[in-house]
């Protein structure tokens, strides 16, 4: 018997050893034709007397990455195309009997009569974990970079291949919450201690004790198939289980806010699934996935943060012409906190960074800065001790620019100051070769001003890193008037070997990422003046999906740096500035009660030594008026945020800012946190409709003040019945450009 | 409309809510035994007259299972002929128990009935019967789920009650209580429990700690704080109520309602049937409502349902010379008397829930009766009782002294 993406091969005591390496491809998935193989194996070892048993496991350096992706959209896209012909009902239906496919598998697995092992040689995550957990016996190598996990839920999907009922009957429904709604996972020694694997085993052994289970006489039957089977940690209405859940209910709100449908799911999975049989769990799970896969917020999160993520990843943007570049130098101009942040990452990716700074010892700081990165990620154990080591001797501290010499690239991270910048970029360029590219980490000043003190204007571009560099995935790249294709693929071309995701805009004042935040603190800044409770502000922000709320963020950017901001548009601009609300707080902050946000622990917040940060205790005195909560729809509150953001968005995709909406929602999610659940500011657009959305932004802009007033293309849209992703489909360009 | 008239009513002591607790070795259902006994003993009631008990009980599992209102019936040799059932509107089931009750009789289906409730939460356990509401993620997510001590803080914190009202109000609960039993206000409905023998297992209220000052409560830790933060409950609160930048946790036992055991008895019935029975009305049943409110937080029932009540009995808040409303947690009874516009003078003036317990499907009958011996002690007229419910409801009851 032979199989494509399988070995197979019984030995003399009888036990098969199935070894899945689906040929062309890195990593195995669960394609609709490995399972379709793997539904032939089960039915070969259950019928042939010869087999007693079979041993699962992989010929590729890890076990299984999960479910395709790619079937997972075909699965979806039929589902669209089957409701505009079969009708709605009829569509679910389909999809719903599509959907316990995958179940059904591997539920004929576990009870198929013969005893199966997974021997889990790497990785196994999504659905390769899933059918582990359909195994009688799990023994795995011991390796700390190896992950178990059910990762689903951070593209919007949740395990649907018997995962949210398997893993609960394993550890209870406390630890596999605690996994499945964050999607977390933990390497074979923990997952052992968990009760998700039976055994962490020396590699070299791994096969040899898979085999032995079944040589042994390992029963082909599930501990839920037991007559004597208890759920561990109690059934839901024990009186453990109770507080378990009621805790875990809020717990999902908590961290969640109730955004994301596919966490909801898993949840009512769990806990329905808890209540009955095995194969009623199963189908209840199949129901919610059926829901979950429907949802806009799992097209749209599948879209953005997997498929739109990758694509960008893979440079997609990348001028084709320029051959592939690489930076073996890299200088850094400024050994500050971003400085630190882009050595540190640069230097992991193996390139030679000089790190420059004033003097020396400021140089000499910045190196041991990084350094202490590096060892905290050791410890976590995030990389090894030898890979830390070799990271920090990757850099050089220096006070002259003669370091430079021979660099691929240099990048600039000091002070936002045009003068000061004009004479780092003078200085730098005087020791590079006439190719080398220079990056400006700036993340305000628009790219081509700074680039008239460049002698070389076409090589100066925008390389924009986010705060804390390290953890950051996001590298907006700004493009100035001057600036070549060749700059652009070089850059990218950098950005890909430290693995960040970058972005490509072209030049305004706070480009893209920076532009569409502002609206957010300024949003903030309007409510407060109307009197809305700050506390109410903060959580509306939050509760919209933000990762902080607008006041605690003008904090952390520090007031009087938005101060300054909106000093310097008002002197560039002159009669153009429209002043608002927002430069009376400001003034009323900064100029008369010198409150500048964290670093000088007084802002919209007090920052007390001991305790956590609390709201300024008079800032209600910001407005005039204080409105009664009660009175307030919070989630107009909510709306108001991702509206005033994703209207930006569509102005900067407008003034041909950005041209690609794939960077518009990737850049967004990954640069500050915009909603992930929506799938960015233009899925968002395309999620409540061009046409409402128009309507509410006119009906706002009544409200709240001409900031909403829609833009033109958005008025465009809104007649056409048009949608970002349909009138400027990413592929569909690729396509007509071929 | 028939006229509903209450003709007696009893209780029993409150014994501490735990294994120390002089009710734990008391079955459930011989507590409301003991108070149907009472009912016929000292009323010579026939009680083949007696159409239906209705009787409240929160955690009706295990021995409080099963319908205790008839399992209570025929322990207390009532005659066959009576039937039984048992109610559940958490907190409020004893009150509600009396409403059944006394629908019976106004819609002329029934002569005579009791209301009463029962709560052995010593042996039973608060949170023994289980539900979806703080379980099932369908709901409870929802619903913004948190624990009552969670919501009473939270109507702390948004309506601006600190440690020291709350505290304040729990010493004068304590000081009320004391003066009342000293005053001997209870004896009128107090029946003590008793053994096989005849003896006294209990006849007093054994929760109560008439020497709390502010001192003494202000050494108690928050209670609920740690589960608030560490359970995810403050977090789902702030989202239901964002306006809360953080909960002031100023709930602990001494402003509490008490955990305790107990059950009361109410019998009512027309006026005919009373007359039957040789009983004399003490008070008229005038009007009673229930009303669903926001659900996490919770506890503000009382206010929507009083205005309910009184608007359906046109009447208003001052025609009303009494008041009960249910000392779950003091943050509810202060923003009860604050939004109602009551003078502390007409509210709880006998004390409460945190002096002297609250076994929570007797409860409401216990202030019932209560308040109905004050308004003959005082000749009054009029009183209101309230209580509020878990997952957001509220319920009232208007009686009107007879003579």
């Amino acid at each position: 018997m032979t199989y494509e993406n399988f070995g197979f091969e019984v030995d003399a005591d009888g036990i098969a050893l199935v070894t899945w390496d689906m040929p062309g491809r890195s990593m195995n998935v669960l394609s609709e034709s490995s399972m379709g193989e793997l539904a032939d194996i089960i039915e070969k070892v259950a019928g042939d007397d010869a087999i007693k048993g079979a041993v699962i496991t992989s010929g590729k350096s890890a076990f299984c990455a999960g479910a395709d992706l790619a079937m997972m959209r075909a699965m979806t896209e039929d589902y669209t195309r089957s409701v505009g012909t079969i009708g709605e009902k009829a569509a679910v239906k389909d999809l719903f009997e599509r959907v316990q496919q995958s179940s059904g598998l591997f539920r004929r697995l576990e009870t198929c009569g013969k005893p199966f092992v997974a021997a889990i040689n790497g990785t196994a995550l999504g659905g390769g974990l899933e059918l582990t957990l359909a195994c009688h016996h799990r023994v795995a190598a011991i390796n700390p970079k190896c992950q178990l996990g059910l990762p689903e839920s951070k593209v919007g999907l949740f395990p649907g291949a018997g995962g949210t009922q398997r893993l609960p009957r394993l550890m209870g429904a406390a630890q596999a919450l605690q996994l499945m709604l964050p999607g977390r996972g933990v390497d074979p020694e923990r997952a052992a201690a968990m009760g998700m694997i039976h055994e962490a085993v020396d590699p070299g052994d791994l096969l040899v004790i898979a085999k032995r289970w079944i040589a042994d006489g390992g029963a082909a039957q599930q501990p839920w198939d037991g007559e004597k089977f208890r759920i561990p940690g109690g059934a839901n209405y024990s009186p453990g289980g109770m507080m378990t859940w009621a805790a875990a209910n809020a717990l999902y709100r908590r961290e969640t806010y109730d955004n994301y449908p596919a966490q909801r799911a898993i949840m009512s999975c769990v806990y329905e699934g808890l209540m009955v049989p095995i194969d009623a769990g199963l189908r209840i799970e199949a129901r919610y996935f059926t829901q979950v896969v429907r949802s806009p917020e799992a097209g749209n999160m599948i879209r953005s943060l997997f498929l739109s993520k990758q694509e960008l990843d893979k440079l997609a943007r990348r001028p084709a012409a320029t051959p592939p570049s690489e930076v073996k130098k890299l200088g850094i101009i400024g050994a500050g906190l971003m400085g630190c942040g882009i050595a540190y990452v640069s230097a992991l990716a193996g390139i030679d960074v000089m790190l420059i700074d004033v003097d020396q010892a400021g140089a000499e700081a910045g190196r041991d800065r990084t350094g202490a990165l590096l060892e905290g990620a050791a410890k976590k154990g995030r990389l090894s001790a030898d890979a830390a080591t070799a990271a920090l001797a990757r850099i050089t501290p220096a006070s002259t620019y003669d370091v430079l010499e021979g660099c691929d690239l240099v990048i600039e991270a000091v002070f936002e100051n045009r003068d000061i910048k004009a004479k780092v970029t003078g200085e730098a360029e005087a020791k590079i070769s006439d190719d080398a590219v220079f990056g400006s980490n700036t993340s305000t000043l628009p790219i081509t001003g700074l680039a008239t003190a460049s002698s070389r204007p076409a090589n100066f571009i925008g390389i924009h890193f986010f705060s804390p560099v390290e953890k950051m995935q996001l590298v907006e790249i700004i493009t100035g008037k001057e600036t070549s294709e060749d700059t652009l693929a070089k850059a990218l071309d950098y950005v890909r070997a430290i693995r960040k995701t970058p972005i490509v805009v072209n030049d305004s004042r706070g480009f893209f990422t920076s532009r569409v935040v502002a609206t957010y603190l300024a949003e903030g800044h309007h409510m407060l003046h109307e009197g809305v409770p700050a506390a109410m502000i903060e959580n509306a922000g939050r509760m919209a999906g933000m990762p902080v709320g607008p006041l605690a963020l003008n904090d952390e950017v520090a007031l009087d740096l938005s101060w300054k901001i909106r000093q310097a548009a008002k002197a560039d601009l002159g009669d153009a500035y429209v002043e608002d609300e927002m430069d009376a707080i400001l003034d009323e902050m900064v100029v008369k009660r010198e409150r500048f946000g964290r670093k000088n622990a007084k802002g919209f917040y007090d920052y007390p030594k001991e305790g956590p940060k609390r709201l300024w205790a008079d800032i209600a005195e910001l407005s005039p008026d204080q409105l009664d909560p009660d009175t307030l729809d919070v989630r107009e509150l909510m709306d108001r945020f991702l509206t005033i953001q994703a209207l930006e968005t569509a102005r900067c995709f407008e003034e041909n800012v950005l041209t690609d909406v794939r960077e518009a929602d990737v850049g967004a999610i990954f640069g500050f946190g915009f909603a992930p659940y929506s799938g960015g500011p233009l899925s968002y657009i395309d999620w409540v409709g061009a046409g409402a959305f128009v309507e509410r932004c006119d009906r706002y802009a009544g409200l709240y003040g001409e900031r909403f007033t829609p833009c033109a293309l958005l008025r465009e849209m809104a007649g056409r019945n048009e949608t970002f992703y349909g009138r400027f489909d990413p592929h569909g360009a690729v396509r007509s450009a071929a | 409309m028939t006229d509903c008239y209450i003709y007696d009513h009893v209780r029993t002591p409150r014994g501490r809510g735990k294994s120390d607790g002089s009710l734990h070795e008391v079955t459930a259902m011989e507590l409301a035994a003991q108070s149907l006994r009472a009912i016929r003993d000292r009323n010579e009631l026939d009680t083949g007259l007696v159409d239906d008990v209705v009787m409240g009980c929160v955690d009706p599992v295990g021995e409080a299972g099963g319908d205790i209102a008839r399992a209570a019936v025929l322990s207390a040799d009532y005659d066959q002929t009576v039937a039984g059932v048992q109610i559940n509107r958490f907190c409020a089931s004893g009150l509600d128990a009396i409403n059944f009750a006394a629908m019976h009789v106004m819609s002329d289906q029934h002569d005579m009935t009791i209301g009463g409730g029962v709560e052995s939460m010593s042996r039973v356990g608060l949170g023994a019967a289980g539900g979806a509401w703080p379980v099932d993620p369908k709901l409870a997510v929802k619903a913004y789920y948190t624990p009552q001590g969670i919501s009473a803080d939270l109507v702390a914190t948004k309506y601006g009650f600190s440690r020291d009202d709350v505290d304040a109000y729990a010493v004068e609960s304590q000081k009320r209580a004391d003066a009342a039993w000293k005053d001997g206000r209870f004896k009128n409905s107090v029946v003590p429990v008793t053994d096989v023998n005849g003896l006294d297992i209990l006849d007093h209220d054994e929760h109560m700690r008439p020497e709390t000052d502010m001192q003494s409560l202000a050494s108690l830790r928050p209670a609920f704080a740690k589960m608030g933060a560490e359970a995810g409950f403050d977090a789902a609160s702030i989202q239901r109520y964002p306006e809360v930048e953080f909960l002031n946790h100023v709930h602990h036992a001494g402003n509490s309602s008490g955990i305790v055991d107990g059950a009361a008895a109410t019998l009512m019935g027309n006026e005919e049937a009373g007359r039957r029975a040789g009983l004399k009305p003490r008070a008229r049943i005038r009007a009673f409502a229930n009303i669903g409110t926001e659900p996490s937080i919770m506890l503000t029932g009382p206010i929507a349902v009083t205005e309910k009540v009184l608007e359906r009995a046109g009447m208003s808040v001052d025609d009303i010379d009494l008041f009960e409303i249910n000392e779950a947690f003091a943050s509810i009874v202060l923003l009860a008397m604050d939004k109602l516009g009551l003078d502390h003078g007409k509210v709880n003036v006998n004390g409460g829930a945190i002096a002297m317990g609250h076994p929570l499907g007797a409860t409401g009958t216990i202030l019932l009766g209560t308040v109905l011996d004050e308004l003959e002690r005082r000749d009054l007229s009029t009183a209101l009782v309230t209580l509020c419910i878990g997952a957001g409801m509220g319920t009232a009851t208007v009686i009107e002294r007879v003579q």
